[in-house]
């Protein structure tokens, strides 16, 4: 074999179906909000209504993507607060500018 | 609670006093946390710039069927990108941008299965993990070759401009599909998104190049592995906003 000269005291762990299974879900869950995004793009009038479900289906794919892809879920809280309060003072600057935004379309 | 046991250490030193990891992370992942929340920042600031410009122009308001590129309102997404490759002249709007987010979401999944694999260190199963992982961001970045190739050459209709000819596609100057603006944004929210899922190809190549020689078995662990798995995640995340923000609302 091509590996025998490597170290042969490394132990091979059997696959840990359990969390497989997991991560399969946690993928099956993100595309399904995604083919409801879909549905929603093409049944739904333009408006403020159907903004608010895109944006409150992206928070809910972030957060699955961050906390079981990206395990924060599981880290210590310190390290989970430091990344997710930054965060929240940006959105609420992302909803400053847009109102602002709005604003300036009014005297264009 | 994981963050009070991490705090107590011994005899009256709190657990920032020095010689512990108060955050329960090695050194490596935990710089990369704060690389990845400055590299937010950056996007951030690209989108909500987005969202300042866009929000100050007019909004089309007429029926989706009866819509009309022009430089008054900002143009409906849906109505720009409706193209997919081999299918010339069907309209199809947002299915190739929905293939390309499928892609990146299921690309991300074999990342984290070659995280899970590089825990049980089963050399084997990383490398087919990362074989994959590789594999989508390529398919990715094909795709977005193709939708800015689209997007630059333009439509069978153009916009007519003051000399009396018709432009195409578009530039950052000019565009046929609404105010100079939407291209802008289109190329350079797209264009640091791709770039970003380019480098991560590049250091997810890195990674399996470093597992087929065996450096992570000779290390003892694969966390090098989970480090640029948390990098590649985050190229995910990003396009879950800029699919949200740019081509569904």
């Amino acid at each position: 074999m091509a590996h025998s000269e490597e170290p042969s005291n490394i132990t091979v762990l059997p696959p840990n179906k359990e969390k497989i299974r997991h991560l399969w879900k946690v993928a099956g869950i993100l595309g399904v909000i995604t083919a409801f995004e879909f549905l929603i793009a093409f049944t739904m009038h333009h408006g403020a209504l159907k903004t608010a479900i895109f944006v409150a289906m992206t928070i809910v794919k972030a957060a699955y993507i961050v906390g079981e892809f990206m395990h924060l879920r599981y880290e210590v809280k310190v390290l989970f607060w430091s990344i997710l309060i930054p965060m929240i003072f940006v959105a609420w600057m992302l909803v400053a500018f847009v109102y602002e935004g709005m604003a300036i379309s009014l005297v264009r | 609670m994981a963050s009070t046991s991490a705090a107590t250490v011994d005899s009256g030193r709190s657990a920032w006093d020095g010689g512990t990891s108060p955050m329960g992370v090695s050194y490596g992942k935990l710089m990369m946390w704060f690389f990845l929340l400055s590299d937010a920042f950056t996007f951030s600031a690209l989108l909500i710039t987005y969202g300042l410009v866009r929000s100050s122009h007019h909004a089309y308001t007429g029926a989706v069927e009866a819509f009309k590129f022009s430089q008054n309102y900002w143009p409906i997404p849906e109505r720009v990108y409706e193209a997919i490759p081999f299918f010339h002249g069907v309209e199809a709007p947002l299915v190739f941008v929905g293939i390309m987010t499928f892609i990146l979401i299921m690309s991300s999944v074999t990342m984290v299965l070659a995280v899970e694999a590089g825990h049980r260190m089963d050399r084997a199963a990383v490398e087919k993990w990362m074989l994959w992982t590789i594999l989508g961001g390529i398919a990715f970045l094909s795709c977005q070759a193709w939708e800015w190739t689209h997007f630059i050459m333009g439509a069978d209709y153009g916009r007519s401009v003051a000399e009396g000819t018709t432009f195409f596609g578009a530039n950052l100057v000019h565009n046929q599909y609404g105010p100079p603006d939407f291209a802008d944004f289109f190329f350079f929210i797209t264009g640091f998104h791709g770039f970003h899922v380019f480098s991560g190809v590049c250091f997810n190549f890195l990674i399996y190049y470093n597992t087929v020689t065996g450096v992570y078995d000779r290390r003892g662990h694969y966390e090098m592995v989970e480090k640029v798995g948390l990098y590649w995640h985050f190229v995910d995340l990003v396009w879950v906003f800029v699919f949200t923000f740019f081509y569904l609302v």
